[in-house]
């Protein structure tokens, strides 16, 4: 049988295969483990942590859409010390690298979260830029350039973690993010957040969510996360976290050939418990029938 | 939680409660709602659909002498029907309410089941005018006493259980109800069926669907 490299380097970030869970939608691990061998993933990036619990918003936070869903939970989460209480020590446990995605008000909340994780232990930190800044007026760090760089930089002085910043694609142009990104000290970038949206019920004339509008994801989404992974393929050197309607083994070696080293399962969990396990074993059949022996070979590959 | 096609619209699975199990074979009860159900009324034998399950919690049994009021609204017969199959031998009052006559079901089963339900139509095409609220409410003004002693179960649609909680308030009933939820993953991870309760928010999916009718507060 030929011999497949499915391990990856995501700069010092070393994974065992390339498919990782997307930041909440995989909540903290453990509901997952009645249907994947949560061992077998190539890292696990969980729920958005902040330093205090989050109540998240009123219902309903969800709705379907064609191919895809809305969503505005509201960043609900069990707060840093509940987190590193109650679910650290499980992820640990477990044979695959543990990512914390954290969300702040201030670039202050963003370093303390950073610090207190590096300190218990996680494998890397992923910022969640699309929160609003309650320091300028509750702008989404992640959408303004200047305070987008000052947090990367802040961040980066104070971990040593592997530092991936997730690109929001509610932007003009994600290049210019995805430059800042590097610049500041980013080792990985990760794209896409959802995009806003937003779904109105004809007959009473309201809004489909409670929060009126909301973050859509899923396959819907799918070729704006490509053209945006392939653009930003381009801009930067560092490795990119490819998702965006990732149901499939084929959906995600689409990512890989637009640039992408690894790629993280969303929405696609909700569809198919068992999706992150499919795809990785759909990647390897696909490069088994294809001959390919590394995933090196796939990233960037596209012709044109 | 059922897939009703292999495609990618529509995307996530719909949650249905189990209607009846039969050995190895789970019957589902529902009703035309919207693309999903549709095109899951034009699958047929044999096909081969995806389904996660069985999820959530179930209604607590009553108490040894407990007497039991159950209260379905519409499609709420679905679980309703299946606890009072399973409470066969226990003293059992039953509100039925339904549009119309059409959209009644199983009233013959729960017939024999020997219990005879209190219907009402919302256009009083069968039985009394009005919803198994309304039909609630007559009833406990003729027989106060009796029903304080009784523990209510409900299924059906949210204007239903306001009115249910006005009412349990008043009375001081105690009850469990069965809710109904946008759902996602439907195994508590996306927290996007959550209902907001005495203790917060609650994943319908997980710490539901049936809660204590009490401990739910209705925007
Ligand atoms: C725990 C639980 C048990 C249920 N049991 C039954 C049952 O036994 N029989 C039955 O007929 N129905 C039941 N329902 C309601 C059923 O899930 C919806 O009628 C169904 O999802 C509608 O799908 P649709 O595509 O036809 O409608 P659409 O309106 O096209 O659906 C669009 C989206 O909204 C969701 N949705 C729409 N209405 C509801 C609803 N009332 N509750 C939850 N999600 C909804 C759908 O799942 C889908 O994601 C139950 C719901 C819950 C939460
Ligand atoms: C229910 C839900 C919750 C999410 N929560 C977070 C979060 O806490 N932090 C974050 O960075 N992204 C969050 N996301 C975005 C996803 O991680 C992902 O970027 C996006 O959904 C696109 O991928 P997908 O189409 O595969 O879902 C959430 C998405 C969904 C659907
Ligand atoms: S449906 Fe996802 S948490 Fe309940």
């Amino acid at each position: 049988m030929m011999k497949i490299n499915l391990s990856v380097n995501l700069g010092k970030l070393k994974l065992k295969n390339p498919v990782m869970t997307a930041s909440g939608t995989f909540a903290y691990g453990k509901e997952y483990s009645e249907f994947v061998d949560l061992d077998r993933l190539g890292a696990i990036v969980v729920k958005g942590i902040s330093l205090k619990p989050m109540k998240g918003n009123p219902e309903p936070r969800i709705c379907e859409t064609p191919c895809g869903m809305l969503n505005a939970i509201g960043l609900q989460n069990v707060g840093l010390k509940g987190f590193i209480r109650q679910q650290l020590p499980y992820l640990k446990s477990l044979r695959t690298k543990i990512i914390v995605n954290i969300l702040g008000n201030s670039i202050d909340e963003y370093i303390e979260l950073a610090e207190n994780l590096e300190s218990a232990g996680v494998d890397a930190v992923e910022l969640n830029v699309s929160c609003p800044n309650v320091n300028k007026g509750g702008i989404a760090f992640g959408t303004e350039p200047v305070v987008f760089a000052e947090l990367i930089k802040s961040v980066r002085r104070h971990t040593s973690l592997p530092l991936i910043t997730k690109l929001s694609p509610n932007v003009a142009n994600i290049k210019v993010f995805a430059k800042i990104s590097e610049d500041e000290g980013s080792d990985i970038i990760s794209l896409i957040n959802t995009i806003t949206g937003m779904s109105i019920n004809i007959r009473s004339r309201r809004p489909r969510l409670a929060n009126i509008t909301g973050g859509l994801s899923g396959p819907a989404i799918r070729p704006i996360a490509i053209r945006m992974v392939w653009e930003c393929y381009r801009t930067v050197r560092i490795p990119i976290i490819g998702m965006g309607g990732i149901i499939t083994a084929e959906d995600a070696i689409e990512f890989f050939l637009a640039g992408a080293s690894a790629v993280a399962i969303g929405t696609g969990n909700f569809v198919n418990p068992k999706a992150t396990l499919d795809v990785l074993d759909g990647i390897r059949a696909f490069m088994a029938g294809e001959g390919i022996h590394s995933l090196k070979e796939l990233t960037g590959g596209l012709k044109w | 939680m059922l897939s009703v096609d292999h495609g990618m619209d529509p995307l996530l699975k719909r949650p249905f409660s189990i209607h009846r199990l039969f050995g190895d074979d789970v019957q589902i009860l529902y009703r035309l709602a919207g693309k999903g159900t549709h095109i899951l009324s034009g699958r047929n034998k044999g096909d081969i659909l995806d389904a996660v399950g069985p999820l959530g919690n179930k209604f607590p049994p009553p108490g040894s002498g407990d007497k039991t009021i159950l209260i379905a609204g519409g499609i709420g017969i679905a679980p309703i029907f299946a606890l009072a199959e399973k409470l066969k031998n226990k003293e059992i009052l039953l509100f039925y309410g339904a549009k119309t006559k059409e959209e009644l079901l199983c009233t013959d089963q729960i017939k024999s089941l020997g219990i005879d339900p209190v219907i009402s139509t919302d256009d009083g095409s069968c039985g009394q005018k009005g919803t198994a609220i309304d039909a609630l409410i007559k009833h406990l003004i003729r027989h106060p006493s009796l029903v304080t002693s009784h523990r209510l179960y409900a299924c059906g649609p949210r204007p239903m259980f306001k009115s249910l909680s006005l009412l349990a308030k008043k009375h001081n009933l105690k009850g469990y109800i069965a809710l109904e939820q946008h759902m996602a993953c439907g195994i508590g991870t996306c927290l996007g069926c959550v209902i907001n309760t005495v203790d917060g928010y609650k994943r319908v999916c997980r710490e539901g669907p049936v809660f204590p009718l009490e401990k739910i507060l209705w925007e």
